[in-house]
């Protein structure tokens, strides 16, 4: 139902590691809920509209009006690496 | 003190209001109480009363909060590794409101990680125990406040509800609660599972301390947009007979998979309700036993754009790495248990590429049809009812290598959370001693008649739950 | 095959920073330049548990922009969520619009517009170097000041033909958005941001090509040079007869060269899908009537009016209006000088001069004041300075700005009309130059330039030709 290549590369999508162990029994249970969820297919669904917001709350906007930013300390501070005043990471390879 | 705690949540606010009794020591007692819990039901405990004693209509009645409302200061790890001692600089609106209404927080639950579980067994702090049976899961994944409020750790606790986690544990530690109407509380600040089906909502001892939370709960919230609050004020309930009523008892939802013992408990109260005036029809839901499988597309899809922010950037665990990708992608494995990575796996996959409209296409569309199923079963009658959860609680353990078979704990629950509808578990018994809860659903914003419904079912019932308080 | 003549096909994308006070779905303040991470909230560093609400304001000017170009607006409008990791993208994925966007068609000048949508910007990833704190590894910096600036994404259809026509195309849609007040639109502060998507084919076919994505362009100038780069590399290809590959670029201005920027990864997998914490925009009336209201005149509208009211050629009036800053110019200096009104075109002649005088973009910005520039037109156009003379004025005036009559006044650079000033220099002329006289006398007036060109020299530019060539007619008795 889903094999080991597409569950490295759904991993890869969502940025897991998986070691072979975790891939071979991920394969397993994926399928087995896949197949669960598979019971969908069996409706005729034509002409039925999505529904991505059950309660629809139309325009919800905010004026454009500032609130205050948190101070740049506190925002560090949960950070797990920090170098001028700015979040640490590796660089993003070019290539 | 022991008077106090065995007062429900509105028996003291009430007491508080009458001068009878003190709030401090009403904290301090529920303090001590918590900080000695060995059911693991908490993840952090008030180190003691807030300076000033709270005033407001709650009275100063202090509160549980599941470990996903984000609270100023205060740990908030929604249950996993990934937010390791993470302290967020804001709190959730709904926990700041129940603040200002003087409900002031004692503890922090135990919880499912990310909200991801039917047991209580997926928290990075490990599981909560029932307090009923404590070789058993409290259902989750509002485990601890479950467990918490059942246990009399706590007068009231705040849990969420994404398919059924407020329902089920409510139904397994047999206790209230009440999974509101999609938009009716604030979600700002909830570290979100699945954010178009999660709602905040009270697991209370009973449904008058239910409906007394809620009220301080709901509301619209200018940052959610989502939010839209309700139509009118919650009312306390106050319905002795259910004259006139329909109650509609789904074809499609029963049966096969529930336990004997739960199904007897729940056709006694269908007795029960009838002797209060009640009619008990049959109802179609076509489309509801296709709810489990549409929300396995939904809910995991959207966790796995939802948990996309956990990357070792800003915030919580990081697995250093000289190259991003490893760092991103150990960080990841690391820092989420398995349930929440099955999850996620599941998510990216019926998001991505070529199966995006087998999937999550699908999906939504019987999310339309079960809705419409819900509009067209409240033409003729005005609950839906049904048992919360097949089974009562199971041991520690017992389902934690079957993932599907711990879904199907969600069964009877997760319908109304595709449909957005409120519905409230109330216990109606025991089975093997252990509670077994009633699951009653109205439309959309019709809070007040579910609470009032319920209330006089629970009244009629009469279920004791001082079995599960030492 | 290899005489074949090509055509490009281009398309454009273009990403504009609208200048809204606040971010598009947080409070945080707009910025530039402060330090970093100052300007950051729960919402657009991704806390857990924050939600975003659209900011009105840049619906509102999303509507105008919807409006400018033309296009179809949207009743009902949502945003998805973009899905892929980088560390400029606090919550893993970008809100942006899909398949239902603000805006769709339209057309601005002989370019067709695909659609228009909003989104939010990304953060900055400022380049560190080797850090010791990673292991000799290279690191970044993130900064979270820009991330979740509003963005409005215009996406032409394939209409450009040359480099040219894009550069000059972009010019009109920098001037629209301008002139809409909806963003900065600084190509080198990054509030206007574009990418073509190119290809080539045989002239006169009508197939399309494999088309390639050019991104990384910061300046007009890079612009042009890097897609006229693209298409020669292309067309180069196509006559070695190997195939163009569809691709993502980067120009580099430094070196002209043009690199593949596909990396290693599979292709991307955005996962589009509907953002669940926002709900649906609905165009009301009162949004609608309320972008309307704010819709300045445009500089299409602006072309054709200067060209039926002021009777400007079609290439001078666009030449104005399409460049904001030489429209208002115009406007102010035609509007200003009140009794002493200039003629349109010779007023446009004056600023065409002065433009090409000046080291900024933006006449307002030199010396030279409207009233100044058609003053000295006027005084052209009354003969009392002459082209030349006048000339030697706009330099003064650019150089140290003033009234031009005071500086002709004090350069004694009136026009020498005629009579008695200007006769015995006519005369000078026809003494020191007996063998024009002579043709001149016979009837070839020919050679009268050498007199004309004698005076003018005299004079420094002051005499007035027909003058001169009056007196000698005069004097010659012809
Ligand atoms: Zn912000």
């Amino acid at each position: 139902m889903i094999d080991r290549e597409q569950v490295l590369h759904v991993a890869r999508l969502a940025r897991l590691s998986l070691s072979d162990d975790e891939v071979q029994q991920m394969a397993g249970e994926l399928s087995k809920v896949l197949g669960h969820i598979e019971k969908i297919a069996e409706l005729d669904l034509d002409g039925v509209p999505p529904t991505s917001h059950v309660v629809e709350v139309p325009n919800a906007l905010r004026p454009d009006e500032p609130r205050p930013s948190l101070p740049r300390d506190v925002v560090l501070a949960a950070a797990p690496a920090v170098a001028d005043g700015g979040f640490l990471v590796p660089s993003p390879q070019a290539g | 003190m022991t008077d106090a705690v065995a007062l429900t949540a509105a028996q003291a606010a009430a007491a508080v209001e009458a001068g009878d009794l003190d709030p401090r020591e009403l904290f301090e007692a529920y303090r001590a109480r918590a900080a000695a819990d060995d059911l693991n039901a908490f993840v952090w405990v008030a180190g003691e009363a807030p300076g000033e004693p709270a005033s407001g209509p709650l009275a100063g009645v202090p509160l549980g909060v599941k470990d996903l409302f984000c609270t100023e200061g205060v740990p908030s790890q929604a249950g996993s590794k990934i937010l390791e001692g993470y302290r967020p600089p804001y709190t959730a609106s709904v926990v700041a409101r129940l603040a200002e209404a003087g409900a002031p927080l004692l503890a922090k639950t135990n919880q499912d990680e990310f909200a991801m579980g039917s047991s209580n067994e997926n928290s990075a702090f490990g599981p909560v125990l029932n307090p009923w049976d404590r070789s058993r899961v409290p259902g989750g994944s509002s485990g601890g406040s479950a467990a918490a409020v059942a246990a009399g750790l706590v007068p009231w606790a705040l849990g969420t509800d994404t398919g059924g986690s407020i329902r089920q544990p409510a139904a397994l530690c047999g206790i209230v609660g009440l999974k509101p109407t999609y938009g009716a509380v604030s979600r700002f600040g909830m570290i979100a599972f699945a954010s178009s089906l999660d709602q905040a909502g009270p697991l209370t001892r009973d449904v008058t301390d239910a409906a007394l939370l809620f009220r301080h709960m709901t509301g619209r919230d200018p940052r959610d947009s989502t939010s839209i609050g309700l139509p009118e004020e919650v009312r306390l309930p106050s319905a002795r007979r259910l004259d006139g009523i329909r109650l509609g008892v789904p074809d499609d939802l029963t049966g096969e998979g529930v336990e004997p013992g739960v199904m007897a408990a729940f056709e006694a109260a269908l007795d029960r309700a009838r002797e209060l005036g009640a009619t008990v029809e049959r109802v179609a839901l076509p489309h509801a036993d296709y709810g489990l499988s549409a929300y396995y597309v939904l809910a995991p899809a959207e966790a796995s754009s939802n948990l996309a922010r956990f990357d070792g950037v800003r915030y919580g665990l990081r697995v250093e790495a000289d190259d991003l990708l490893t760092m991103y992608t150990r960080t990841r494995h690391d820092g989420f248990g398995a349930e929440v990575k099955r999850r996620i796996m599941l998510g990216t996959y019926a998001l991505s590429s070529g199966y995006y409209d087998a999937y999550y296409g699908r999906a939504q569309r019987v999310r339309t049809k079960i809705a419409e199923d819900f509009k067209a079963a409240f033409d003729a009658v005005d609950f839906v009812v049904t048992p919360t959860s097949p089974g009562v609680a199971f041991e520690l353990g017992a389902k934690t290598g079957d993932p599907l078979s711990m879904y199907l704990n969600d069964y009877f629950t997760v319908p109304m959370s595709l449909a957005g509808i409120p519905a409230i578990s109330i216990p109606c018994g025991l089975s093997e001693g252990l509670p077994v809860g009633l699951q009653l659903a109205g439309p959309a914003f019709s809070e007040n008649r579910v609470l009032d419904a319920a209330f006089a079912l629970e009244q009629a019932l009469g279920f004791d739950g001082s079995g599960a308080r030492q | 095959m290899s005489d074949v003549a090509y055509e490009a096909v281009i398309g454009l994308e273009i990403h504009v920073q609208l200048s809204t006070r606040t971010k598009m779905f947080c409070g945080c303040e707009l910025g530039f330049g402060e330090p970093p991470n100052t300007r950051t909230c729960e919402v657009c560093l991704g806390l857990p548990g924050a939600l975003p609400v659209a900011n009105a304001e840049a619906i509102h000017f999303g509507l105008m922009i919807g409006l400018a170009l033309d296009c179809d607006l949207a009743p009902r409008s949502i945003f998805h969520r973009k899905n892929y990791f980088y560390p400029d993208l606090p919550k893993g994925y970008q809100i942006s619009q899909y398949d239902e966007p603000l805006c769709r068609g339209g057309k601005l000048g002989d370019v067709r517009i695909h659609r228009v949508h909003l989104e939010e910007d990304a953060a900055k990833l400022i380049h560190l170097g080797t850090s010791g704190r990673l292991h000799g590894s290279e690191a970044s910096i993130v900064d979270f000041n820009r991330g979740g600036t509003p963005l409005a994404e215009i996406v032409t259809e394939p209409d450009l033909r040359s480099a040219e026509d894009a550069g000059e195309w972009l010019r009109l849609l920098r001037t629209t958005l301008r002139r809409l007040g909806v963003s900065d639109v600084n190509m080198e502060e990054g509030s206007l941001r574009c990418d073509a998507n190119i290809s080539i084919r045989p002239a006169g076919t009508h197939e399309l090509g494999t088309k390639t994505e050019l991104k990384n362009m910061n300046s007009f100038r890079f612009i042009e040079r890097g897609i006229r780069a693209e298409i020669a590399r292309q067309e180069a290809l196509l006559r070695a007869g190997e195939p163009v590959v569809q691709e993502t670029l980067h120009f580099d201005p430094r070196t002209e060269a043009i690199t593949s920027l596909r990396s290693k990864e599979e292709a991307h997998d955005y996962r589009y899908f509907p953002e669940p914490d926002l709900t649906p925009v609905g165009i009301t009336d009162a949004m609608l009537e309320r972008a309307r209201a704010a819709m300045p005149e445009l500089p299409a509208a602006r072309a054709e009016r200067f060209e039926r009211e002021l009777g400007l050629p079609a290439d001078g009036a666009r030449l104005l209006a399409w460049r904001t800053e030489l429209g208002d110019y115009f406007e102010a200096a035609l509007a200003d000088d009140g009794d002493d009104a200039p003629e349109p075109q010779a007023l446009a002649n004056w600023l065409n001069e002065l433009v090409a005088r000046i080291e900024t973009d933006d006449p307002a910005e030199s010396q030279v004041q409207p009233r100044a520039l058609a003053s000295l037109a006027a005084m052209v156009a009354g003969k009392r300075v002459t082209q030349n003379a006048a000339k030697q004025v706009l330099d003064r005036l650019v150089a140290e700005g003033g009234d031009p009559a005071a500086i002709v006044e004090a350069e004694g650079l009136g026009a020498i009309g005629a009579g008695d000033e200007l006769e015995p220099v006519v005369q000078q002329a026809l003494d020191a130059n007996p063998d024009v006289v002579a043709k001149l006398s016979a009837g070839d007036m020919k050679p009268i330039g050498v007199i004309v060109g004698h005076v003018m020299r005299e004079t420094r530019g002051r005499a007035d030709g027909g003058a001169v060539t009056r007196i000698v007619r005069q004097k010659l008795g012809l």
